[in-house]
């Protein structure tokens, strides 16, 4: 039997603005970052939901992290202030639950910073690939 | 324990009713045992006299119950309310939930509420009779008998009551009250105080006994959507007994961060959990971590402030500088 190499599976949840475009520039630039980052578009930092980070976890992701633009910079004006406080407050609950504080991650990127972004996404993956796989949070039933 | 009595009580809602001011009455009644006290509308003078009580085991908070009764209900209802249960008023009339014209609102005092399973933990089961006083007199059905101070089986959310002051009230009965210091937030630091491991363990075998039978959801005057994620078979997470780890803490953190900002920490979610899970940890947890990241804040202190969750500020901590800010 082949032992299968361990790669952490992170869902990146960017914001269409900033972020999203960060990445894309990111690659444009040809910057690496792991490939089992997986990014979810989103009209804005604050349309996600507490529940889709949950979700997320459930189906399997190791690292969950949120991309927005910077603070004052939203296209919607105050959305990821919003973002901001839910956030901490939602992190902080699944730390208080016992679910390592370094698979959640908020950062903000601009369409500007592909090079902080990879560095964002390699940084993230090798903290949640040091934690290896997510067993506290997901649901074995959704497992392939 | 408590100072004032079902009559005066009674004396004062039939007096109401007769008088044509209000039109029913919202208060407790016995239910099939001495301990277990039911709400319930009084529209009677009959009915008031033959059943109302008012004893040590009335926690129940009856301002959720203004929602539906108000919209049934011609002319206004009577409601006792104790000090804490103002609070959730207060935070009902903030998200516009009821029509203040509509209730008549009675502040009362309280001494604290006892807690039955504290109760039936020193007793055991078989309980026939109770006589609630400074001392509580319990007879079983197996001919034993309890005396059983009463301070020592109060309800958690008593044992560690924020306010004796009335923040809502048309008329009340006996003196008014002060806010109070108390010690609600010292589980929650012993548990962050934890290693991560520890915590998981802790709330992996408090969250595994849930049944999800939904009473915590219920009961909570925060929690007042005319429709629920939790009911609906399409949202994937309507699932009766939680089956698996995600299930069981997803309910929970769902649950809890709804009321995040507006719960007002009235303690009736962990009263009413069959299973005792302790759910103020939880909703705690949220209003230990606002007050120190944003200020202080009690939902339901005053009509109309903004919930923290509803507003931001330009200077608001980063998530990732949570864990520095002495969170630890
Ligand atoms: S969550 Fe519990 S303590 Fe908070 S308002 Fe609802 S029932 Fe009361
Ligand atoms: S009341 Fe208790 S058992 Fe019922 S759903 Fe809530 S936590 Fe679970
Ligand atoms: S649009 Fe980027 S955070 Fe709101």
């Amino acid at each position: 039997m082949q032992v299968k190499e361990y790669k952490p599976l992170i869902v990146a949840f960017c914001c269409n603005w900033c972020s999203y475009a960060g990445a894309d520039l990111a690659g444009n630039n040809r910057l690496n970052y792991p490939a089992d980052v997986k990014i979810i578009r989103v009209p804005c930092s604050c349309r996600v939901n507490p529940m889709f980070v949950l979700r997320a976890f459930q189906r399997g992701a190791d690292g969950v992290i949120l991309c927005g633009c910077h603070p004052g910079d939203c296209h919607y004006t105050s959305g990821n202030y919003y973002t901001r406080r839910r956030m901490a407050l939602l992190f902080s609950m699944l730390d208080y639950l016992g679910i390592e504080r370094e698979r959640t991650r908020v950062e903000w990127v601009s369409a500007a910073e592909g090079a902080k972004f990879a560095a964002t996404m390699n940084d993230f993956a090798e903290k949640v690939a040091a934690l290896g796989e997510n067993k506290r949070l997901e649901d074995l039933r959704c497992k392939k | 324990m408590q100072k004032i009595t079902r009559d005066v009580l009674v004396e004062k809602a039939v007096s109401l009713l007769e008088n044509g001011s209000v039109s029913c009455v919202l208060g407790w009644k016995k239910g099939e045992f001495d301990y277990d006290i039911t709400p319930a509308v009084f529209e009677s003078k009959e009915e008031l006299v033959s059943d109302f009580i008012f004893d040590d085991f009335c926690g129940a908070n009856f301002s959720k119950y203004l929602v539906q009764k108000t919209r049934k209900v011609e002319g206004k209802i009577l409601v006792f309310l104790k000090p804490c249960d103002t609070y959730s008023f207060n935070q009902l009339l903030t998200e516009h939930r009821f029509d203040r014209e509509k209730v008549y609102a009675v502040g009362i005092p309280c001494e604290g509420m006892v807690d039955i399973g504290k109760i039936k933990a020193i007793t055991g089961d078989g309980i026939s009779s109770i006589v609630c006083g400074d001392t509580i007199k319990v007879n079983t059905i197996y001919d034993e008998s309890f005396d059983i101070n009463a301070k020592d089986v109060l309800l958690e959310r008593c044992i560690n009551c924020k306010s004796k002051k009335h923040v809502a009230y048309d008329e009340l009965i006996g003196e008014e009250g002060e806010v109070i210091e108390s010690n609600r937030f010292d589980e929650v630091a012993r548990l962050e105080a934890m290693t991560p491991d520890e915590r998981f363990a802790f709330w992996q075998n408090e969250l595994s006994k849930c049944i999800r039978c939904n009473a915590c959801r219920d009961v909570c005057p925060a929690c007042t959507c005319e429709k629920c994620v939790f009911n609906n078979p399409k949202s994937g997470v309507e699932n009766k007994a939680p089956a698996n780890e995600f299930e069981e803490k997803m309910f929970h953190i769902i649950r809890a961060f709804h009321v995040a900002g507006r719960c007002t920490d009235c303690g009736e979610c962990s009263r009413v959990c069959p299973q005792n899970i302790p759910l103020h940890l939880l909703n705690r947890k949220f209003i230990k971590d606002i007050d120190s990241f944003y200020g202080e804040y009690q939902a339901g202190a005053e009509v109309g402030s903004r919930a923290p969750l509803v507003n931001y500020t330009t200077e608001d901590i980063e998530p990732c500088d949570v864990f520095e800010r002495g969170n630890d």
